[in-house]
Parts: C-alpha cells; sequence; structure tokens
C-alpha cells in the first residue's frame, strides 16, 4: 500500500483551518501532483467552537478518506488540543500554539507562538493558519515548499499575496530556529 | 484539461451543467446547499434557469414542469427535503418525466443531524412513493465519479423517460478531492427525437419501451396526469389499456441491463469472502481490502454504483464465488437486505454504523474475522 499522511488541522472556528486544510490538500494535489483528499467537520457555529479540517496525501490512490491515525495534527487553540493531541499517532507529531495552549505535562509538542508570529509579521492574526501551514511543511516537508507557497497565493485574497507570503516565510523561519536551537 | 480540487457537490452541479441540465429548482438544506451555490452561479452563464422554490414539494413540481416545457431539469436535497419530494417523485415516474434528484444523505430520521454523514435513504430511494414503480439510484464513491454519475443520471433519466436519484452523502458531497474535468462539448448528452407529426404523436405508446419525448411549446399537444393513462395521456381504467403500461413500465428498465446496472467487480482466484459496498463506504471497504491482500489474504471486492435497480445477477455470481459476503453501510442494514435476499441470509455478514461517523477499515477487518 501506498505510504499517506494524515494530518488534522484543528482550531477555534473562525480561525481559518478548514481553508488551511483546503490549501494544503491543493498544493499537494495541483502543485506537487500528488493524490489528496479533504474532509472536515465543523459545529453550527460560524465562530468559536472547534473546527478541524482533514488532509490525507498519498503518491498513490487514497482509499478511506479520512484521517485514521493521525501523523500531525495542529492545535490553535485549548479547546483543540483537548480534542484532538491524543489522536496523534505514537511518533507523530503535534504542533501548537503555545500562547494559546497549556500543554499536559506528558505531552511532547512543537511549541510554536503562532498567532503572535502572524501579529508581528503581517499585523493580523487571521494569518495564524497560513503561519501554521508554514511550520507544518518547514517541520515535515509533506508538500514541497514551492507547491505550499503556489497555493497560498493562489487562495489569497487580491492584495493580501504578499501579506501572506510573509506569513508563510515567518512559519518556515520559525522551524529554522527550532531546529538549530 | 487541469486538476482541480473540488467537493463532490460542487462536481455534481457541473456534471449536471455538463449534461445538459438548463434548470434547477430546490430549497437548500444542508448537506447538500453547495450544489445549489453552484446552479446559482454557473447556469446563468449557459442560459439556464435557477429558482429557490418555496420547499421541496414544489421544488420537485417545479423541475418536472420544466422538463415538459423542454428543459433538462434537477434539484437536489437531502433526507427532510427527498421525504417531502416523494409525492411528486411518483407522479414523474407515472407520467414519465425525465429528471435527477440528487440526495446528499445525512443522518436522520427527521431533521436528525444536518453535518453527519449517513446511507440511511437506500432503501425510501427504491420504496419512498408509494406503488410499484421503476426507479433508477446512483451511488458516487469520489469527487470525480460524482461528476461523471451525474451525467450518467441525465442521460438514463432521458433514455429511459424516468427520474434518477443520485443517491450520494455527506462524505461524497463535502469532500474535496482532485478532478480533471472534461471539455463539457465533448460529454455525451442523449436527446430525444420525436419523428412522428403532431397529429398522430402518441407520447405514451406501448409499442416500443420508452416512446420519444416531445417537449411541450414545439406544436406538440398531449395530457399528462397521475392517472393511469392510455397512450395520449387521457385517464383509462381499460384493463386493455392499463395493463401494455403497466407491462412496459415495470420492465422497461430490466430490459436494459447493460446500459444501467455499473458495478465493479474485482474477484481473485481463491477468495472465500467477499465485501459489497457503495458510496463513501466503498473507499473504506477499498481499504481494507487493499491491507488484507497486502497480508496475502484473498478477497472478493464489489463496488455498487447503481443501486436501484439491484444488480442482482452480479451479486448473484459474487454470492456463489466465495462463502460469504461482507456489506458495510452507513446505516441499521439497507442494501444488506438486497444481498441477502439475493446470496441467502446465512452469506451475509452486516457491517453497520449509523452515528453519522463513517465506517472504518478496522471495522470491516474484524467483521473478516466474526
Amino acid at each position: 500500500m501506498d505510504k499517506r499522511t494524515e494530518i488534522r488541522l484543528a482550531g477555534e472556528g473562525g480561525q481559518g483551518m478548514i481553508l488551511a486544510g483546503i490549501i494544503l490538500a491543493e498544493a499537494a494535489a495541483i502543485y506537487d501532483g500528488k493524490q489528496a483528499t479533504q474532509t472536515q467537520s465543523y459545529g453550527p457555529e460560524a465562530r468559536g467552537g472547534a473546527s478541524r479540517s482533514e488532509v490525507v496525501i498519498s503518491d498513490g490512490e487514497i482509499d478511506h478518506p479520512e484521517v485514521l491515525e493521525a501523523d500531525v495534527v495542529v492545535a490553535l487553540s485549548q479547546e483543540a488540543y483537548k480534542k484532538f493531541a491524543g489522536s496523534v499517532r505514537p511518533g507523530g507529531l503535534l504542533i501548537v500554539d503555545e500562547e494559546r495552549v497549556t500543554l499536559d505535562p506528558e505531552v511532547e509538542a512543537v511549541r510554536l507562538p503562532i498567532s503572535r508570529l502572524a501579529k508581528e509579521t503581517t499585523g493580523k492574526s487571521i494569518t495564524a493558519n497560513t503561519v501554521a501551514l508554514g511550520a507544518l511543511v518547514g517541520l515535515t516537508g509533506v508538500v514541497s515548499r514551492q507547491a505550499i507557497e503556489k497555493a497560498v497565493l493562489a487562495r489569497a485574497p487580491k492584495g493580501t499575496e504578499e501579506m501572506n507570503r510573509r506569513a508563510l516565510e515567518a512559519g518556515f523561519q520559525a522551524v529554522q530556529k527550532l531546529r538549530v536551537a | 484539461m487541469s486538476v482541480k480540487l473540488m467537493q463532490g457537490n460542487e462536481a455534481i452541479a457541473l456534471g449536471a451543467i455538463a449534461a445538459g441540465c438548463r434548470f434547477y429548482a430546490g430549497y437548500p438544506i444542508t448537506p447538500s446547499s453547495e450544489v445549489a451555490e453552484v446552479m446559482a452561479r454557473e447556469l446563468p452563464k449557459v442560459g439556464g434557469k435557477f429558482i429557490q422554490m418555496e420547499d421541496e414539494i414544489a421544488s420537485m413540481a417545479a423541475i418536472i414542469g420544466a422538463r415538459v416545457g423542454g428543459l433538462k431539469s434537477m434539484t437536489a436535497t437531502s433526507g427532510p427535503g427527498f421525504s417531502l419530494m416523494q409525492e411528486n417523485l411518483g407522479y414523474a415516474v407515472m407520467a414519465e418525466i425525465p429528471c435527477v434528484v440528487v440526495n446528499v444523505q445525512r443522518l436522520g430520521p427527521s431533521t436528525g443531524q444536518p453535518t453527519a454523514a449517513s446511507q440511511g435513504d437506500v432503501m425510501q430511494a427504491r420504496w419512498g412513493t408509494h406503488g410499484d414503480h421503476p426507479i433508477i439510484a446512483l451511488s458516487p464513491i469520489s469527487v470525480s465519479q460524482a461528476f461523471d454519475l451525474t451525467v450518467k443520471a441525465f442521460n438514463l433519466s432521458e433514455k429511459y423517460r424516468t427520474p434518477v436519484i443520485l443517491l450520494t452523502d455527506e462524505i461524497i458531497g463535502h469532500m474535496r478531492e482532485p478532478i480533471e474535468l472534461p471539455d463539457f462539448t465533448t460529454v455525451e448528452k442523449y436527446e430525444h427525437v420525436v419523428t412522428e407529426p403532431p397529429e398522430t404523436y402518441k407520447p405514451y405508446s406501448n409499442r416500443t419501451d420508452v416512446p420519444p419525448m416531445a417537449a411541450f411549446g414545439r406544436g406538440y399537444r398531449y395530457h399528462i396526469t397521475g392517472l393511469f393513462h392510455d397512450e395520449v395521456g387521457f385517464p383509462t381504467q381499460r384493463l386493455d389499456e392499463v395493463e401494455p403500461w403497466l407491462e412496459r413500465v415495470n420492465s422497461k428498465l430490466e430490459r436494459n441491463p447493460d446500459d444501467i446496472l455499473l458495478y465493479q467487480a474485482d474477484y481473485q482466484p481463491g477468495a472465500r469472502v467477499a465485501i459489497l459496498s457503495y458510496g463513501a463506504t466503498a473507499r473504506t471497504a477499498r481499504h481494507a481490502v487493499k491491507q488484507m491482500r497486502a497480508r496475502g489474504e484473498k478477497v472478493n471486492l464489489f463496488t455498487a454504483y447503481t443501486l436501484w435497480p439491484f444488480p442482482e445477477k452480479a451479486v448473484e455470481a459474487l454470492a456463489d464465488s466465495v462463502e460469504r459476503i461482507i456489506v458495510p453501510e452507513m446505516n441499521l442494514g439497507q442494501l444488506a437486505l438486497e444481498v441477502e435476499r439475493v446470496a441467502g441470509r446465512r452469506k451475509v455478514t452486516r457491517v453497520n454504523r449509523a452515528n453519522g461517523e463513517m465506517v472504518t477499515p478496522d471495522m470491516i477487518l474484524a467483521a473478516m474475522e466474526r
């Protein structure tokens, strides 16, 4: 069977995690020529509540389209962390926004100040989802850097391309520093 | 052609336009609303009409009326709306009006859970409207196939003058996957050709399986009713007129199985077990089968794309090939009833999940051990 990578992106409704999932799947399927499925679940609330987006990426055909055992979980809120941190497979990767998520003592995670980086880099905390994508791709290489950049720019509303490019870059930089340290 | 990432619901709307659909009437309902959204945006660009109706009863009536007026038509809904459409669905069967009804199944009964997935309307698609009647229901397993089967739904609907139900589910409807859209001008479209002049035209002639349908407003006039009718459409109780109609209409689908019954049968010599599935669950079944085969286990896989009419000869052959058939479904066992009818109850193992979540590969693998 082809190796599949399963990613779960979670946050509060309104943080753009479903869009982040769509962009990641587009990076894989359109720009890297891989197979990808994106599914989502959301509550009836437009904002608040826990919203999650799931992306499965593979070189070959994807059968079951949902995450079975996550290789990567990104949690941008405490509720998302509480709900989905346990769904990371052993040896998998958990990425959290360190300023919004308090980790339980035994939990290992890559802690990044995702919302703060977004605010500092672009002046807008709503670019946190793009920062998160930069960090995710920087850490995992699940899609190529060119692919995620093209996918982010293709989805960025007119006039916000540069802002989104910088947000993505901030995510990459943050994990570079992590590696050096 | 270029690759796009798209939801199943979007692919259904585009498939309809590619197939020549030029009229959409509907009442938005989760998880089908994206079909209406795309139709509202795209239909006017090709000269089509979009109407948001007051409810699903009216939506169904509107698409029937539109097709009588000569436009290929569609509506999309989910369980609660599909229930309301049943009466007029029967009317379309009786009056032999082609139309496509998309049901993106969600968890029921009643308003149930709007964003939760289900395959709970399989039997409703077959028997939801009263009286013995033919019906076609197709169920896609991917975004790409959602496009293809929508085109197929229109063509079968036209060719056999019957409503066709595209019976999909929340998973396929909302899931995004890559799809390569064809050039719409190359998509096969079935068109009725009426050669008979208006004076002698019989809209319900029993001399062929499916008499060609003339659109209103083009010189042809005839009567349309939900009552049993004669060859020109007027109500009749004469057995010599009713019986030929019954015979023709109730056998027009079964006389053309090769055209209508779509499925994939993937046999491995020596297999003693088979998995039969459809819709989103077919993806899970494939996942489980690949795992089993990777371990060297032999297993047959049957994927039904046409649920109604039930492909019973093919399932009979499947039953003959193995000792046991596993039928996973996101319901409490509906298509399994048909498999049991054909294969015998003792040969069938059901795997059911009816809480809004997908069946998992592990649930199917566990059933192998049972």
